[in-house]
């Protein structure tokens, strides 16, 4: 049976795995070799990588950490950040990276997604979405640029419109960032998550919020979710993977011992 | 031993080269003809559609020197799904090594791309497949597949059975992705490294 996925995720900066609370405020947390390493002999299902500054900055970004983490794991990964053109995604994929993912580039030119769809396959393309609940409105809007505070902004997407569009464009796979949730570790954005499952006919990754072992439960139970990522829980040793899939093993969720 | 992969060009060679490397296999990247049948294993990569793989290695007239070997040839992904006679995906000639056809996954409604770890069973007794349980789980990423057949040592479930590991005399192929199946998918390379016609 087809296992649900768990999946650290590794914000990079210059090199260095970082994390900040709902996207602010980044403290380095360490290399990138070795903490892939670690996790991925402890069981983590698959690995994300996002360079978080890549898109915000606009410059060329060094990637040769992708070649550096493609040697010593042996578990699929995905990176993401900065991936703006079908040369930048096979770049990437060359060094060994399994996926790419992409974000504000894809809000900018769309067609992105189609491009990359043809030319690497469904199976490659990840698209990530931050999604914000806007209380003033009531609802799930899109943002771009969340690498970087200041250059932080609202699209025209509500977030349902946009997981559609994607979709229709040829995406594989969707990570919902659920930003009010992110690095607060109230648990996932369950609401959402089922909103977007309705719509989403490829694997869902849920993304924001994890804090404890039984919010893992619930967002493989409630959101009938692929995946489930986290970074802090899993870098602050809060949730140890194997704790972790012994508990959800226990619970009846289908997963890798 | 040399091992060569072949270099398709549209596959993700890296992640396979780093597989064997950590095997202690130092493999040779390459598309020319010559050294690729002087190789003692021959690896057939590949991340893409069949379509555009194919073409490739027209380009590289590749074709005959892949269906005229005689040393163990591995297909991974895509690359095991061009060891077929036809794929469905872009309506294709395969290289015809191993009876069968690749069709869209039958999967019952169940989501596609099929993409994560899944189990294996129905597992034969061929050496590649040595060492292999049914409580070992693999990486999938596909959304097209190959029918069970007597040519299948291994099968999955993902609404419907389809093969995961074909094979017929020197030819092998594995659905999954051992490069990225941890000590599991590294097994099967070794068996593959191993193998002895």
């Amino acid at each position: 049976m087809l296992a649900k996925r768990l999946i650290p995720c590794l914000d990079v900066r210059d090199g260095k795995v970082v994390k900040g609370v709902q996207f602010r405020n980044h403290e380095i947390i360490g290399d990138i070799v070795p903490l892939a390493q670690r996790y991925a002999e402890a069981g983590a299902d698959e690995l994300v990588f996002y360079d978080i500054t890549a898109s915000s900055d606009g410059r060329v970004v060094d990637k040769s950490w992708v070649r550096r983490i493609a040697e010593v794991i042996d578990i699929p990964f995905c990176v993401a950040g900065g991936i703006k053109t079908v040369a930048d995604a096979a770049k990437i994929l060359e060094m060994g990276a399994d996926k790419i993912s992409v974000n504000s580039p894809a809000l900018a030119r769309p067609e992105l997604i189609n491009e990359l769809n043809h030319n690497f396959g469904q199976q490659c393309v990840v698209v990530g979405i931050d999604s914000f609940f806007d209380v003033a409105s009531g609802q799930y809007q899109v943002y771009q640029f969340t690498g970087d505070e200041s250059r932080t902004q609202k699209t025209r997407w509500l977030s349902r419109d946009w997981v559609a569009e994607v979709l229709s464009r040829g995406a594989g796979e969707i990570v919902l960032n659920c930003m009010n949730q992110d690095g607060v570790r109230q648990g996932y954005d369950i609401a959402q998550l089922r909103s977007i499952r309705d719509i989403c006919t490829v694997p869902l990754i849920a993304s924001g919020g994890a804090g404890t072992m039984q919010h893992f439960t619930e967002v493989f139970e409630k959101a009938d979710v692929d995946g489930a990522l986290a970074a802090s829980v899993f870098h602050k040793g809060i949730i140890e993977i194997a704790a972790l899939k012994a508990k959800l093993i226990a619970d009846g969720i289908s997963i890798r011992p | 031993m040399q091992l060569v992969i072949v270099d398709t060009g549209c596959a993700n060679i890296s992640s396979v080269y780093f597989a064997f490397k950590r095997l202690g296999v130092d493999a040779t990247i390459s598309r020319d003809a010559r050294l690729i049948k002087a190789a003692d294993k021959v690896l057939l990569p590949g991340v893409g559609t069949a379509h555009n793989a194919m073409a490739k290695l027209q380009q590289a007239e590749l074709i005959d020197t892949l269906q005229s070997l005689q040393q163990p040839l591995l297909g991974i992904c895509l690359g095991m799904q061009l060891l077929t006679r036809h794929s469905m995906e872009g309506d294709v000639a395969c290289l015809n090594l191993i009876p069968g056809e690749v069709l869209p996954m039958q999967s019952a409604g169940l989501r596609l791309p099929h993409m994560g770890w899944n189990t294996l069973h129905g597992l034969s007794t061929h050496p590649l497949m040595r060492g292999f349980s049914v409580t070992d789980y693999v990486y999938f990423v596909h959304s097209f597949a190959v029918a069970p057949s007597q040519y299948s040592l291994a099968l999955c479930h993902y609404g419907s059975d389809f093969a995961a590991v074909i094979g017929k005399d020197n030819v092998v192929g594995a659905q999954f992705h051992p490069e990225r199946s941890g000590k599991t998918g590294a097994r099967l390379l070794q068996n593959f490294l191993e193998w002895q016609l």
